[in-house]
Order: structure tokens, then C-alpha cells, then sequence
């Protein structure tokens, strides 16, 4: 096992570096000034030259590498042109709210997804499989920030069952700070209006985000379990009398959603992406909005912090995904 | 190609992907020509903004009392263009990159590869927005972004396809007859390889029509006052809820030309691969 | 006394794209209490159709057209899918599949799969609880140590890939026995094995027979394997039972035209290598009456009439106008 998860984490060291020159050749190959564009529009020409020699940009392209590399080690994200703060410490303070949001997605996804997938296999081709193609297909060819709009005007606008934007009514003071996380924070402090009240306003920026991955997931449990249905081992179970909705449930779905893991590690990236645009729009008050700000005020710091940062999670995620599918299927774990 | 149509056109989900696909298409190329108010690309009509849904404006006029449907019709050619040239250039640098790395092997091979999956280390939405936003933001870094992001996915599957053919026994035999690799590569491995790229560049097109779309509605793609889908949505939002009209009507048709190629895609895939039933 | 499982005149059709294939068409079996019943045929001749509707598990689109299982006396064709699952599967009826590497689930240990079997299936021990699950694995370790699977007690803690495929077989067989069934059908449960191995598990389920009183239909195309281990033979030939008897009848004085052809072409007997000219009628056209008949030396016209069952000389059962 150990030997297993070395090895895995071995292997994502190479595209860890992959990543590092992928974002560093953004800065360095990119036409304009990156230190005139760093500073922003009022800089005289003496601050552009300052932070210049601040980042190195006037030494050679190699020695500029090694100085990225240790500052991103040392976790020295640069400073945001627009907040005037530390990237780093403004992403820390952030990361709580998207994570909170995605996880409440991936939970949506999955919890619903799976089921959903298991019953079109269940009845191939018949009315559910129908439905869930049909679902699955605008699933994926909804435009996100569009939808985001639909269920705000649906929900929140007509109906005024569900708060508009933000993470927190501004009636509501903020629970005390323990772990970052909204939620946790509320449930530790006992803060019940806190809770249901944060609760409400995950609700609308989680279905969107969630629904787009719903359907993907939805597809390849159906897929996986259509596939695992085909084994000898299932006719076997059936011989033998394995009654049907455990035969389904835990024999057969155990099988099919090796697939779905790794699909789930995708997922994860499609949300912290796609998160971005959702954030925006609900106000949420984390990495995605602020990329989005960054991306509005031209602050190139804070763009290439995040797009590391995503590149990070990713791969971390990535790294978890398959030690899960080595937990479910055993045969990979022995292969090492 | 006459057996593959029909063989489509049987599968319903597919052909009516086919049928979306033509119709988007035909609506991209005589656009000017249906549209009701053609002129509406540009120019305003403030004495009529902001009207619901009527015989005369079927999908509303908009902040600056310009026809929606007209415009919905004038934005298929831009949304259809962008992803096209995207795809196109993605496929110009994906398929022979990927054909190389898996007929050469060797060093040649390895950099291709680990320079591919760099590039897909990071999620391609993140990357395509960092990459568009530190390119002077317009329509020409929006699409150059999304080509240089894009490509990686096309290698992939090109790359283990090739890998496949090339290790089959007919291309031993050819070796084996004296062809030389530039020949085997575009006669032989080439048309065995195109199948999965057809495929992907369909999907591709939809996918990529969504993420203009989404650069397009945060300001980073089309500037006004271009008919463009993600730019209409993206104007619509000071104006709800009245004006919903507005917001709808650009969204639903994203959503159906994506959907439309997307089921042409998954279509051609079962053709191709019917091992590989609509799984993505 | 009645027969333990007396299969007569079973008719399968299954509704495909090309139309309705006809698999089984006129298939009869007897297997007495305590015995080793071998089905022969050739691969696609429904063999595992059969089994398949004896199990109730037929595929989409088949169906149980006319005919009788009649298992300790009850027709299995009319029961439900329920009633199969809580009277006949495992409790009853034991199953040995084809392929032991691919049989067992990949990601249960092979004790979860096997308690699985006995979950609903086992017969009643007046235990509960812990008890009786304790009860259970004691039954499953005492299996796998009869069926010389090595470390029976800490077998069922492990996965199915941490087997050799005989020893996979083995464990297949223990699960088989595991609710002490009086039937088990076997479906050519040796021929992903080496010959070795294949020996000694066909030497294991003759003893099996005696020592857990159990009777066995085993189904296979290879007659070396029928003439070592089973007592009496069924021999079909494109969805039709041909010839059925005691085994060293039916091999020593074959008496049905494709019997004779098949016994011809084994390696072991024949003098020089040959096949049986022609090939075997596709199921969604096949020639009325006697399947056989395209390929036979003895045609006659009533042939393609429905052909009555009559008597070699030796006694076995053959469907054949030379016999009528």
C-alpha cells in the first residue's frame, strides 16, 4: 500500500514540473512587458523598472526559472496589483468558501449521479435511459454561467425562495472563525441560524455547478455498469442466488465505479474551473471570484497563482482518485 | 461514406445531432439573409428597447432595442467560426504532433508526451482563461488560447491509436516491403487514426462554443457590439428579472448547437467504437 | 422413483435482429439421483442455453417455448424469478462456471462472496447472529480444506486474484457445495485449465459425488472428459438431443449418425484426422425434422418429419429414423 502510494506520488512529480515552465513560459512568452502589465496602467516607468529587478526580469531567462522555482517554494505568490495584499495570504483566506462550494457539487454530483447512472443501465433503453441521455446531453451543452442566471431568475428573483448571491445574509453576523469553513465554523459555534442560512445560499451556486458534473457522472456509471453487467461473474452471482438489489448495489456497482473514480478526479477539475464563472456570478466569496476580478483588472499575479494553484489541487486530487481506485479494485494495488 | 450516413441516420439521437449541426450551419452561412432585422447587428433602436417576446420581435428586443432573434441568427456565424478555426488549429498541431510520438518512439516521443500532459495538468478552462487574459484580451487571444490549450487532447488519443496501428502487423509488412516512415505515416497509420480524431473534433467544436461563450461573457472574447451569444447574456444581467427574455434566448441556443454536435459526436463514436458506448 | 431433473421435449427460441433463432428444439435429459449425467456437444449447439434455462436465466429476448424441467418433481419452467432466487439457487441447485478467472467478483474477497451465497441460501441451523456466522465460515474453511485449497483459513480473507486458476476452480466448487444442494451443474468447468489440473479436479468431483450426495450434470464437448468421469451421456447436436445413455454404451457401440461422425473425428480414436463435411445449420433457418440430416451419409425422406425416439442395440435412447 505504502509502496503504492510512493509510487503514485512519484509519478505526478514530472507534470508538477510540467506545470511549473507551462507557467512560467505564460509570463515569458506572452508579447507585453509582464512587469509594465504587473504594475498596472498609472506606474511610472520607475516603479515598471523596480519590480522588474523585484522579479528578476532583467536576468537571464535560466536564472529567472531558478528564482520562480524558489519563490514557489517558498510559497511567495507576488503581490495582487489590485488588493495590494500578498496573493498567498488573499488565496488562503479564499480557499475555504470554493472548497465548501465544491465539495457540496461533488457530493450533489455523486450522490445523485451514481444512482441515476445505475438505473439507466438497470433499464437500458428504456424510458429512465431516455430521459438520462436527453439530460445528460444538455448536462454537458448547458452553458454554466447561463444556467447560474436561469436559477437565480427562477429562484431567487420570481420565487424568492432562495437568496440571490453571497455566502451569508448580511443580517446574519459571521459565526466565529475556527476552521475557515463557513459551514464547519457554524455547526462548531453552534450557530444554527449561521448554518441555515449559509446552507440556503450554497444551495442555488451548488446545483449549477453540480449539474454539468451530474451528468457526467450519471453517463459513466451507466456506461460502467452496462460494461460490468456483461461479466461472467454477474451471470454467476445470478446463478447463485445473490439477491438482486444487493447483486446490483454492492456487487455490481463496486465494479462499475472503479471507472467512475477516476472520472470524479476530472470532475473535480471541470468544478474548480468551472467554479470560477459560477462564483462570479453568486458573489461567492472565494478563488473563483477572485480570478474573475483578476481577470477584469488585468492582474497577471493573481491569474498565474491561481492557474498554479488549480494545477496543484488537480494533481493532488488526481493522486487521491487513484489511491481510491487502488482501495476498491485490489489487483492494482498488488501490481506494484 | 453512404453505409456510414445511413448507419447514422438510424441511431436517433445522432441524426437528430446531424440535423441541429446542418441547420446551425445553414443559419451560420444565409444568416443575414433570414434575419428578420439584419441591420440590428449594430445598429440601436432606442424607442423600442427592452420589449417581451411579440409576433413582431419573437425572442424580444434587447437594452438598446435591437431584435434578439435577429441577432441569436447573426451570432451562429461568429460562434461557429471561432470554434472552427480553434478546432483547426488545434488539429494542425495535436494530430501530427501525436503522430510523431507514437510512430518515432524514443526521446522525440518522450518530450512530445511529457509536454502534452504538462499542458493537461491544468484543468483547460483554467488555463485558456490565464492563457487569454495574459494575451492583450480580444477575439484573436481568446481563440489563440483556446487552440494552445486545446491541442493536447488531440495528441493524446492520436498517440495511442498510432501506437497501435504502428505496432500491427501490416505496417511490419510494409516496413518489411521497403516503404519509408513518411509514407506509412500519412497512407496507412493516417486513415486508421482519423476515426477517434472526427470524433473528437466534433465534440471538440460544442465544447468549444461553450468555454467562447463563457470568454465572450466575462469580457474576454467578442466586444460589442458584436452579436455574440456569451456577450448578449453577459449584457442581459443589469436587466433582470423583467427582461428575462433577454438572457434566455442566447443561452438556449448555445445550448442547443452544443447539444447538437455533441449527439452527432457520441453518434459517430458508437460507428467508430461501439465498445466505447457513450461513455466521454 | 422420479428422476432428480428430467428435462423433455424443451424448446428455446431467442428473437434477435436477423429474426427468431430456434437453440434448443427438442431436448430431453434424464439424471438420475447420484449419478454423473454428461451433456456432449459441439460449441453453439446450446449448451449453455440449456443451462441457462434450467438456472431461469436466459438472455434478453429468449423464451421457453414448449417443454418440461421437472426437478424433484416440479416443473422449474413455471417458476418466478422470486421463487427460483429463494427455493432453487444455491439452496438447491448448485452452479460450477466455465470460467473460474472470470467467475468470481474481482473486487470481493473471496469469504464475502461466499457468505454471500450462503446469506440467503444456507440451510437452516437454529443459530443467529454472530453464532451463526461464525457457524458459516466454519463450513466454508471445512469445504476449502476438502477441496485442497492450500491455507483454508485464511482463504476467504484473501482476493480471487490471489489464486491460480485451479485453485479458483476449487474455491468455485466449495461455493457450489456450500448450501448443500442435491444438484450441481457443471459448465465445462476444466476447460480453462491445464491438463494437469484439469485431471485433478475431475478426479475431486467424482469423490465429491458419493461423499456429499449430491448428482451432477456436467456439460462439456470433449468426450475424453465424459468417458473418465461420468456415468451416463447425453449427446446433442444443434439445439436436439441425439443420443442419450449409459456412457460406455453410447462410446463403445455409437449408434446415431452424428455420434458416430463425432467419435470418428477424435483424435483418440480416429485413424486418420477427418471433420464431419458440411457445417452446422444456422438456428434462424434450420432444416425441419432431424438438424443432422444435411450432413448425414443415412438421409431417408422421413428425415425432416418429426423424428420419433427409438432403441439401439445396446439399449440408449436415439433419435433417429434408422432406429424407429
Amino acid at each position: 500500500m505504502l509502496r503504492f502510494v510512493l509510487r503514485r506520488c512519484g509519478l505526478a512529480v514530472p507534470s508538477l514540473f510540467g506545470l511549473l515552465v507551462v507557467t512560467f513560459l505564460m509570463i515569458r512568452l506572452v508579447p507585453s512587458d509582464p512587469a509594465a502589465a504587473m504594475a498596472g496602467d498609472a506606474a511610472t516607468p520607475e516603479q515598471i523598472a523596480l519590480l522588474r529587478h523585484k522579479y528578476g526580469l532583467d536576468q537571464p531567462v535560466w536564472d529567472q526559472f531558478v528564482v520562480y522555482l524558489g519563490r514557489i517554494v517558498r510559497l511567495d505568490l507576488g503581490e495582487s496589483a489590485f488588493t495590494h495584499r500578498p496573493v498567498a495570504t488573499d488565496i488562503a483566506q479564499r480557499l475555504p468558501a470554493t472548497l465548501e462550494l465544491i465539495f457540496a457539487s461533488m457530493f450533489l454530483s455523486v450522490g445523485l449521479g451514481v444512482p441515476i447512472g445505475v438505473l439507466a443501465a438497470l433499464r437500458h433503453n428504456e424510458m429512465p435511459d431516455f430521459v438520462l441521455r436527453v439530460l445528460s446531453v444538455l448536462g454537458v451543452a448547458v452553458a454554466t454561467f447561463w444556467f447560474a442566471i436561469m436559477l437565480q431568475l427562477l429562484f431567487s428573483m420570481q420565487l424568492h425562495w432562495l437568496p440571490l448571491r453571497g455566502q451569508l445574509a448580511d443580517s446574519v453576523p459571521r459565526p466565529v472563525n475556527i476552521t475557515g469553513f463557513l459551514l464547519l465554523d457554524s455547526l462548531l459555534g453552534r450557530r444554527w441560524d449561521a448554518f441555515g442560512d449559509a446552507l440556503a445560499h450554497l444551495v442555488l451556486p451548488a446545483v449549477t455547478l453540480a449539474f454539468g458534473g451530474l451528468s457526467g457522472i450519471a453517463r459513466f456509471t451507466r456506461a460502467g455498469v452496462l460494461d460490468t453487467l456483461q461479466n461472467d461473474f454477474v451471470f454467476y452471482e445470478r446463478a447463485m442466488g445473490f439477491r438482486r438489489s444487493r447483486l446490483i448495489w454492492r456487487y455490481v456497482l463496486r465494479n462499475s465505479v472503479t471507472a467512475t473514480v477516476t472520472q470524479i478526479g476530472l470532475l473535480f477539475g471541470g468544478l474548480i474551473a468551472g467554479g470560477v464563472v459560477v462564483e462570479a456570478i453568486f458573489d461567492w466569496p472565494g478563488i473563483g471570484s477572485y480570478t474573475v476580478q483578476a481577470i477584469l483588472t488585468g492582474d497577471r499575479q493573481v491569474m498565474l497563482s491561481v492557474t498554479l494553484l488549480v494545477g496543484v489541487i488537480y494533481a493532488v486530487v488526481n493522486i487521491l482518485t487513484d489511491l481510491v481506485h487502488g482501495l476498491l479494485d485490489p489487483r492494482l494495488l498488488d501490481r506494484t | 461514406m453512404n453505409l456510414v450516413l445511413r448507419k447514422l441516420l438510424r441511431d436517433v439521437p445522432a441524426a437528430l445531432g446531424l440535423a441541429i449541426v446542418v441547420i446551425v450551419l445553414l443559419v451560420a452561412i444565409v444568416g443575414p439573409m433570414i434575419a428578420p432585422y439584419p441591420g440590428d447587428a449594430v445598429t440601436s433602436h432606442l424607442l423600442r428597447r427592452l420589449k417581451p417576446p411579440s409576433g413582431a420581435f419573437p425572442f424580444g428586443t434587447d437594452n438598446l432595442g435591437r431584435d434578439i432573434f435577429s441577432r441569436v441568427i447573426l451570432g451562429a456565424r461568429g460562434a461557429l467560426e471561432v470554434s472552427l478555426v480553434v478546432v483547426g488549429i488545434a488539429m494542425a498541431i495535436g494530430v501530427p504532433l501525436g503522430l510523431i510520438a507514437g510512430y518515432r518512439g524514443g526521446w522525440l516521443s518522450e518530450l512530445i508526451m511529457r509536454i502534452t500532459d504538462s499542458v493537461l495538468a491544468i484543468p483547460q478552462l483554467m488555463l485558456a482563461l490565464a492563457l487569454a487574459q495574459f494575451l492583450t484580451p480580444s477575439l484573436e487571444s481568446a481563440m489563440l488560447a483556446l487552440s494552445l490549450t486545446y491541442w493536447p487532447f488531440f495528441t493524446r488519443s492520436v498517440y495511442a491509436e498510432t501506437r497501435r496501428v504502428a505496432a500491427s502487423l501490416f505496417v511490419d509488412a510494409l516496413r518489411g516491403i521497403g516503404a519509408g516512415a513518411p509514407r506509412i505515416i500519412v497512407f496507412h497509420v493516417l486513415p486508421n487514426v482519423i476515426s477517434p480524431v472526427i470524433v473528437r473534433a466534433t465534440i471538440g467544436v460544442g465544447f468549444t462554443i461553450l468555454v467562447a461563450a463563457l470568454l465572450g461573457f466575462l469580457g474576454m472574447g467578442a466586444t460589442p457590439p458584436a452579436p455574440d451569444w456569451g456577450l448578449m447574456i453577459a449584457e442581459s444581467r443589469g436587466y433582470l428579472p423583467t427582461s428575462w427574455w433577454f438572457a434566455m434566448f442566447p443561452g438556449l441556443a448555445i445550448m442547443l448547437t452544443v447539444a447538437g454536435f455533441n449527439l452527432l459526436g457520441d453518434g459517430l463514436r458508437d460507428l467508430v467504437d461501439p465498445r466505447l458506448r457513450r461513455s466521454r | 422413483m422420479i428422476p432428480l431433473l428430467h428435462v423433455s421435449d424443451l424448446h428455446v427460441s431467442i428473437r434477435t435482429d436477423a429474426g427468431i433463432a430456434s437453440v434448443l428444439d427438442g431436448i430431453d435429459l434424464t439424471l438420475e439421483r447420484g449419478r454423473i449425467l454428461g451433456v456432449v456437444g459441439e460449441s453453439g449447439c446450446g449448451k449453455s442455453t440449456l443451462i441457462r434455462t434450467i438456472m431461469g436465466i436466459l438472455p434478453k429476448g429468449a423464451r421457453a417455448d414448449a417443454g418440461e424441467i421437472l426437478f424433484e418433481g416440479e416443473n422449474l419452467l413455471a417458476f418466478s424469478e422470486a421463487e427460483l432466487n429463494s427455493r432453487v439457487r444455491s439452496s438447491r441447485i448448485g452452479f460450477i462456471p466455465q470460467d473460474p478467472l472470470m467467475s468470481l467478483n474481482p473486487v470481493f474477497k473471496v469469504g464475502t462472496q461466499m457468505l454471500e451465497i450462503m446469506r440467503d441460501h444456507a440451510p437452516p441451523d437454529g443459530l443467529r447472529g454472530a453464532a451463526r456466522q461464525r457457524a458459516r465460515v466454519q463450513r466454508l474453511v471445512g469445504l476449502l480444506r476438502r477441496m485442497q485449497v492450500p491455507d483454508p483459513e485464511t482463504a476467504l480473507e484473501r482476493y480471487p486474484h490471489q489464486f491460480s486458476g485451479g485453485q479458483r476452480q476449487r474455491l468455485l466448487i466449495a461455493a457450489a457445495l456450500a448450501c448443500a444442494p442435491g444438484l450441481v451443474i457443471a459448465d465445462e468447468p476444466t476447460t480453462a485449465l491445464d491438463v494437469t489440473t484439469q485431471h485433478e479436479i475431475l478426479l475431486l468431483l467424482r469423490e465429491l459425488v458419493g461423499e456429499f450426495g449430491i448428482s451432477l450434470l456436467f456439460v462439456t464437448h470433449d468426450f475424453g472428459v465424459v468417458a473418465e468421469l461420468c456415468d451416463d451421456l447425453c449427446v446433442i447436436y444443434a439445439g436436439q438431443t441425439v443420443e442419450a445413455g449409459p456412457v460406455h454404451a453410447v462410446l463403445s457401440a455409437p449408434a446415431h449418425p452424428y455420434t458416430v461422425a463425432l467419435l470418428a473425428c477424435h483424435p483418440d480414436r480416429a485413424d486418420s484426422f477427418q471433420g464431419i463435411p458440411g457445417s452446422v445449420p444456422s438456428p434462424l433457418a434450420p432444416p425441419p425434422g432431424c438438424r443432422f440430416t444435411p450432413r448425414c451419409l443415412h438421409t431417408t425422406l422421413p428425415c425432416s418429419a418429426a423424428v420419433p425416439t427409438g432403441r439401439s442395440a445396446v439399449g440408449t435412447a436415439v433419435k433417429c429414423v434408422l432406429y424407429a
